[in-house]
């Protein structure tokens, strides 16, 4: 064969089935294999870059859990005695987990997400195969889940180390938290859909991440604040995270509040997907 | 803010012999941030956010702290000074890292500047001399809400401004000097995870006796923990000739910082 | 479904087809009901000046921006209901490289063979055919972030082909490219285009099209204002030779009714006059015996440009 032909050879196509590199019209690709497609992609990149992201991801919840848990945690049970019967570690801990997803969603939604929108246009890439604004999200925001998933697991493994935890059942912390991080992810994806420059970054953080951690009852009941500022915490995910993971693990699960807190936490997944769809293909497929 | 204010800011700011064209770089600056406006006037609002969410919630918990000094003291009036120092630190720290980085490398705004009569000198100095300006700015706002939130104990607090500023110089010097050396983005994560376990363990948050003996010993050697304990002494009223140490680590610091950064400028921009 | 209703290839083999086919972004026309049609295995082409409505042409024929209007056809479907089965026969290189910098040569074309639905051992096969292709084998194992842009942009080409499409979209393939890697990679486009793939590109340099285009339109302002091959727009719009004229002047209007009646036309630009005419020496020898003194006269052939000049008042590159 002549050394440089751009024609498929036989070599890598299955007897029987027909090659979807063959010239004419194509079987066109299942869901799960679309989605997955994408999502291969993310892995080859995590592979290359998970190093720089051992230190946000792992190593920050870790010295809040010292900081907090173990350092102010010692004023806390000298003074008081803990939180709501709580040793104060086991009263922060839970917390940290649903914290620590919503950092992982700003750091997989924002700046990450800008550049594959403007810089390196890997979205524009995708779009350009049979792939669809849907698929790419879809296959985004699983590999999203992949890196709560892997993050939550780290820490918690950690955590219950330290003995962060009073009760096995702790282990359903896991799943609150994936769907903590997931409904901070896809509205974070819509909001980052319509940015052009990281100004609306540098707001997002100074405005709502860092105000969520201290104000959704993370490091003390959100009793403590005056009456008029507890129903802010109400409407913000983080709150309804940190309680369901507060209430698995401790065990002491009351159905009906548990319930309202999966609830909001799925509405914002929800809406925010909606509005990722909405604004992802305004700004790629105008 | 028009032209008359940058000149005003800008003469504020003493520039050491030899930089004296680092007021330009101020002012180019403080034009380019007069587009990013609203970061700058938010900029404050994270030390505030701790004060209010912590002073109020875990004060509420512990009622008063024992500090170091053996005084008890509302826990407002304790986290108040460390989050002052803490959040000079993090402005000075951004915006010599990240911000003097992307310029560097990406926006090849140096490039530019040295194709002009300024040298290296003018560059760090005058990267630095913007970034006190900016943490000056938000240090007076936190001083004034801490103020009105109680959390201030003594007259002493008046200095507690300029300390801060100091403060902010020492570390904006040893950020840029460290971003001379940084070739890419994943070297940040090395600033990151030099200064969160300052914020969270250089008695910030509890007091020095809370740790084990060996462990006092290493927060003593980090710089913040020596910012921390110079604006405790200042709004708590405990001063002492003991502040004096506090000042002269950070001093040295900072020259450490200046000088290095100057040598590797250039070294990097004049080959 | 999307298998069964795809129509065969009509007798005159025409892969793409456009019928007054407009795009606008709010009060903004970018292409403004354009008509062409695509033949396999030509090499077709899109000459204009920036911001005629190329880009935008073609990423509607990409399937990647929706047609406001008019009706546009890819292999006889409709890119409004078919784009996924459109763009797995496509492949498309866009303007700006979208290379994961980050990632290896062979990564690059892995992960994209696989949006194509290909499986892991048809695209490591096609990925070595490909990196062979574009004469990048040895550098396979590398990242791209420190290729040089000729080979950016030959991977980008190579990644585009992973799928074996029938049409290949170049969204102004040697833009930023010197001179040799423009060369090598027109060498790369010509080997492609006698594989048989149908070529579709866009150029604002008419010695690009020149060299590739069977056939091509010229663009300006959302419209198309020629169509034709090379060497018929050039016979059609421009005379076979042109007589470069400097002058010694501020503006060269000043000095263009000097040379009236010489050749055939006379096009007055800032710093030279162009005159067509069939025989440039001749032409030089009026001049001359007319005691005109020129710094500098120059006959060379009609291209493009000339073209584009004569219908648009406008040189290509400004």
């Amino acid at each position: 064969m002549a050394m440089a032909t751009p024609l498929p050879s036989d070599a890598g196509t299955d007897a029987g089935v027909r090659s979807r590199a063959r010239p004419g019209p194509r079987q066109p690709l299942s869901t799960a294999e679309r989605m997955l497609a994408v999502f291969s992609y993310f892995l080859t990149v995590y592979r290359r870059t998970w190093r720089g992201s051992i230190i946000g991801r792992f190593l920050s919840p870790l010295f809040f859990l010292l900081a907090m848990g173990v350092g102010l945690g010692s004023l806390v049970n000298d003074r008081v005695g803990g939180v709501d019967g709580l040793p104060y570690l086991q009263f922060v801990v839970p917390a940290i987990v649903a914290t620590q997803t919503m950092w992982v969603a700003m750091g997989e939604s924002t700046y990450q997400v800008l550049g594959y929108i403007k810089w390196n246009m890997g979205y524009h890439a995708m779009l350009a195969s049979p792939m669809s604004v849907r698929d790419v999200l879809r296959g985004h925001f699983l590999a999203v889940a992949a890196h709560l998933t892997t993050a939550t697991t780290i820490f918690m493994g950690v955590a219950a180390l330290f003995g962060g935890f009073r009760s096995v059942a702790a282990v359903f912390c896991l799943p609150i938290a994936i769907l903590t991080g997931l409904a901070f992810t896809t509205p974070i994806f819509a909001f980052t859909a319509r940015q052009e420059g990281d100004d609306g970054f540098n707001i997002l953080f100074r405005w709502v991440v860092t105000p969520l951690m201290l104000f959704s009852g993370t490091f003390f009941p959100v009793e403590q604040f005056p009456g008029w500022m507890q129903p802010i915490a109400w409407v913000t995910p983080l709150w309804h995270g940190v309680e369901a993971c507060r209430d698995v693990a401790t065990g002491a699960v009351a159905l009906g509040p548990f319930v309202g807190h999966v609830a909001v936490l799925a509405v914002y997944v929800a809406v925010g997907w909606w509005l990722a769809e909405r604004s992802f293909a305004a700004r790629l497929v105008p | 803010m028009s032209a008359p204010t940058t000149t005003r800011l800008t003469s504020l700011v003493p520039m050491p012999a030899g930089a004296g064209l680092a007021r330009m770089l101020v002012e180019r600056n403080i034009t380019s941030f007069r587009h990013g406006w609203v970061a700058l006037v938010t900029g404050f609002a994270e030390p505030v956010f701790y004060l209010f969410s912590l002073g109020i919630g875990i004060g509420a918990l512990v009622q008063t702290v024992t500090t170091d000094s053996g005084a008890e003291v509302s826990y407002p009036q304790f986290v108040a000074p460390a989050l002052l120092a803490a959040s000079a630190m993090n402005g000075a720290v951004f915006d010599s890292t990240f911000n003097v980085f992307f310029k560097l490398r990406y926006a090849k705004l140096y490039d530019a500047v040295l194709a002009t009569p300024m040298g290296p000198r003018d560059i760090a100095v005058g990267e630095i001399a913007w970034s006190l300006i900016r943490g000056g700015l938000y240090s007076a706002a936190f001083l004034v809400v801490a103020l009105l939130a109680g959390a201030v104990g003594s007259w002493w607090a008046v200095l507690a401004l300029p300390a801060a500023v100091f403060i902010g110089f020492a570390f904006a010097a040893l950020g840029m000097f460290a971003t001379t050396f940084m070739k890419s983005w994943v070297h940040f994560d090395y600033i990151t995870l030099a200064i969160q376990p300052m914020f969270l363990f250089s008695a910030t948050f509890f007091p020095l006796s809370t740790y084990p003996e060996a462990l006092q010993w290493v927060v003593r050697v980090t710089p913040l923990y020596h910012g921390v304990a110079l604006e405790r002494a200042l709004m708590l009223g405990e001063v002492g000739w003991g502040v004096l140490a506090h000042v002269g680590y950070l001093v040295v610091l900072g020259a450490i910082g200046v000088v290095g950064t100057a040598r590797r400028l250039e070294k990097l921009l004049l080959s | 479904m999307v298998l069964g209703s795809v129509a065969t290839v009509t007798e005159d083999e025409t892969l793409l087809s456009a019928t007054g086919l407009t795009k606008t972004f709010g009060d903004f026309t970018a292409v403004d009901g354009i008509d062409f049609a695509v033949r396999k295995g030509e090499c077709f082409g899109f000459l204009g000046p920036n911001g005629a409505g190329k880009s935008s042409t073609m990423r509607m024929v990409g399937c990647v921006s929706p047609v406001t209007s008019g009706e546009l056809r890819l292999f006889g479907l409709d890119p409004a209901r078919h784009g996924p089965a459109i763009r797995a026969r496509l492949g498309s290189c866009p303007q700006r490289d979208t290379l994961d910098e980050e990632l290896t040569v062979e990564e690059n074309l892995w992960v994209y063979g696989r949006y194509f639905g290909l499986s892991r051992k048809e695209v490591r096969t096609r990925a070595a055919e490909l990196l062979d292709f574009a004469q990048l084998t040895d550098r396979a194992g590398d990242k791209v972030e420190p290729l040089s842009g000729g080979m950016k942009r030959r991977l980008t080409i190579a990644r585009s082909l992973i799928n074996s499409p029938e049409i290949l979209l170049l969204d102004e393939p040697t833009t930023g490219l010197d001179p040799q890697a423009r060369h090598v990679l027109w060498d790369r486009l010509f080997r492609l285009k006698r594989s048989g793939v149908t070529l579709v590109l866009t150029t604002h340099y008419m010695d690009e099209a020149e060299q590739l285009c069977d056939r091509l339109v010229v663009m300006d302002h959302g419209r198309i204002v020629a169509e034709g091959s090379p060497r018929s727009l050039i016979d059609e719009y421009s005379t076979r030779e042109v007589l470069e004229l400097r002058f010694d002047a501020e503006d060269h209007q000043d000095v263009a009714e000097q040379v009236t009646g010489i050749g055939e036309r006379v096009e007055v630009l800032p710093d030279r006059l162009l005159v067509y005419a069939d025989d440039g020496d001749q032409a030089a020898a009026v001049v001359h015996s007319r005691g005109i003194e020129p710094l500098s006269a120059l006959v060379r052939r009609a291209t493009l440009e000339d073209v584009f000049l004569h219908l648009t008042g406008r040189t290509l590159v400004d």
